[in-house]
């Protein structure tokens, strides 16, 4: 769930980051009054959940409140990459003589959070990395230990930054190490950090991400934010197709089936358990399958629902074959995903022996399942086929056209 | 319809007021339900079965569930 940037710099702000003077408006003259309190020339920048702001136009310079109106009336009328701006950031604007890079995120390799820092801020932190990786340094979090001033100052000198800086840097990255534990964000980043004329240092753009399963957790937080629940943050609207999806999901308490997401493939997915869903899918693309969708399914999901899903899925237009393919299951039942699957394929008028392009759930009820699976002629494939080998098959016999089993 | 399940219930159980309650109340995806001095099985329900056997505890031999897919 990304944040505007405006929320992003309320939440530094809680941690003690240093941070221009700046309001938010929502019209031209807002912006006129905003430059006004703040006294000097400033920026304007599009709040919109979008990157390439700079590019399209959505961050414009003023040195009055005339100039600031004029600004604020062509960056809400542009839109950016088909997002429309909820406002104008008006902040106050110094003269920068060096900018810094700071971010936290998670490494999923390494499994631990990692505090990415450059002393080359303010461009492509990739391009850095590519090109000059003696000014970037990844130091990694501790999932156990508290992270430290010490830390700070590792994954800062690591770039070659010393004295005064060193202090007042560490600190800021100490500050957005808070931020990204305290609010489960999936990325904190500050780009760029700016040293301006005067020695101050302060957060010139910064760019959060929470984790949306974190968002029950921060009610409070999002309802002072002013973020109600229906605002969900997504990049573009949800299809019919997800609506339905989600509908499937919130009919039944029993389980989990939804987090569909549309795609364009004619390979439909069941996948899901324990992380399976996510690995699975990225097997599919990795055998040059094109996926329909994707989805998540466990929890021991009702028959009613597993087949309200598979249905769902067996009817988009284009969607020839299925693959139905799991993590081994231990709380989700092989049998009852088994009956809730043909159902689905069946009340979507198909015949499960040839829209079943692999049924790969490996678990508990295994020998229960196997029975259902053999009486509509569909081959179950057990845990000896890894779930990238399964995914291969899926992919190979949606290319032939040939039915399961 | 349902397509994995069948349940069948003896007259027997219909003769007996507490059993009828006690398996209405015992299964864990409603599949019995009471309609005035009878029991019945609710039909969209059957398939959601999960063979827990509570109600062949209960009500032994006079209930049979049937897997539609062994026979």
């Amino acid at each position: 769930m990304r944040f505007y940037e405006h929320e992003a710099k309320d939440l530094l702000a809680r941690h003690g980051v240093p941070l221009p003077q700046r309001r938010v408006a929502l019209t031209p003259e807002d912006a006129a009054t905003a430059t006004s309190d703040l006294g000097g020339p400033v920026v304007l920048k599009s709040q919109v959940l979008s990157g390439g702001r700079m590019k399209a136009g959505g961050v414009r310079f003023a040195d009055t409140p005339e100039e600031a109106a004029e600004a604020a009336e062509a960056i809400l009328a542009i839109e950016i990459n088909g997002l429309q701006p909820m406002g104008v950031l008006v902040e106050e604007r110094g003269e920068v003589e060096q900018e810094y890079y700071a971010a936290v995120t998670w490494d999923a390799a390494v499994r631990r959070p990692v505090v990415i820092f450059s002393d080359m801020g303010g461009i492509d932190i990739e391009e850095v990395a590519e090109q000059h990786p003696e000014h970037l340094s990844r130091t990694h979090l501790s999932n156990l230990r508290p992270f430290s001033d010490f830390e700070a100052k590792l994954a800062v000198s690591r770039t070659g930054v010393t004295g005064n800086e060193l202090n007042r840097l560490s600190r800021i990255v100490g500050a957005l190490v808070q931020v990204f534990l305290a609010y489960d964000l999936t990325l904190a980043e500050i780009n760029p950090i700016g040293r301006l004329a005067g020695g101050a240092f302060v957060a010139l753009d910064s760019h959060v991400d929470m984790e949306e399963e974190a968002r029950g957790t921060h009610a409070r937080l999002l309802a002072g934010l002013g973020i109600p629940d229906e605002d969900t943050r997504q990049a573009r609207p949800p299809t019919e197709f997800e609506i339905a999806g989600a509908q499937v999901d919130a009919a039944d308490t029993r389980g989990v089936a939804g987090r569909v997401v549309e795609f364009g493939g004619n390979l439909g997915l069941i996948i899901g358990a324990g992380g399976g869903s996510l690995t699975l899918f990225d097997a599919v693309r990795g055998a040059g399958g094109d996926p329909a969708n994707y989805c998540e399914i466990g929890g021991n999901p009702s028959v009613a629902k597993a087949a309200a899903l598979t249905k769902l899925v067996m009817s988009k237009p284009g969607v020839e074959k299925i693959a139905v393919m799991m993590n081994v299951v231990s709380n989700t039942r092989v049998d009852i995903m088994a009956r809730g699957v043909i159902k689905g394929v069946i009340e979507a008028g198909r015949d499960p022996a040839e829209a079943i392009a692999i049924f790969r759930i490996p678990g508990s009820w295994e020998d229960e399942g196997v029975k259902i699976l053999e009486r509509y002629g569909v081959e179950y494939v057990d845990r000896s086929v890894s779930m990238h080998e399964a995914a291969q098959r899926a992919v190979e016999k949606a290319a032939a056209g040939t039915g399961g089993g | 319809m349902a397509m994995f399940i069948r349940v069948d219930i003896d007259d027997s159980v219909q003769q007996d007021a507490g059993l009828r309650a006690r398996l209405a109340e015992i299964c864990p995806v409603d599949i019995f339900a009471l309609e005035g001095e009878r029991l019945e099985t609710v039909e969209s329900n059957l398939d959601e079965c999960t063979i827990c056997d509570l109600c062949i505890e209960a009500a032994g031999d006079a209930v049979r569930v049937v897997k539609l897919y062994e026979e």
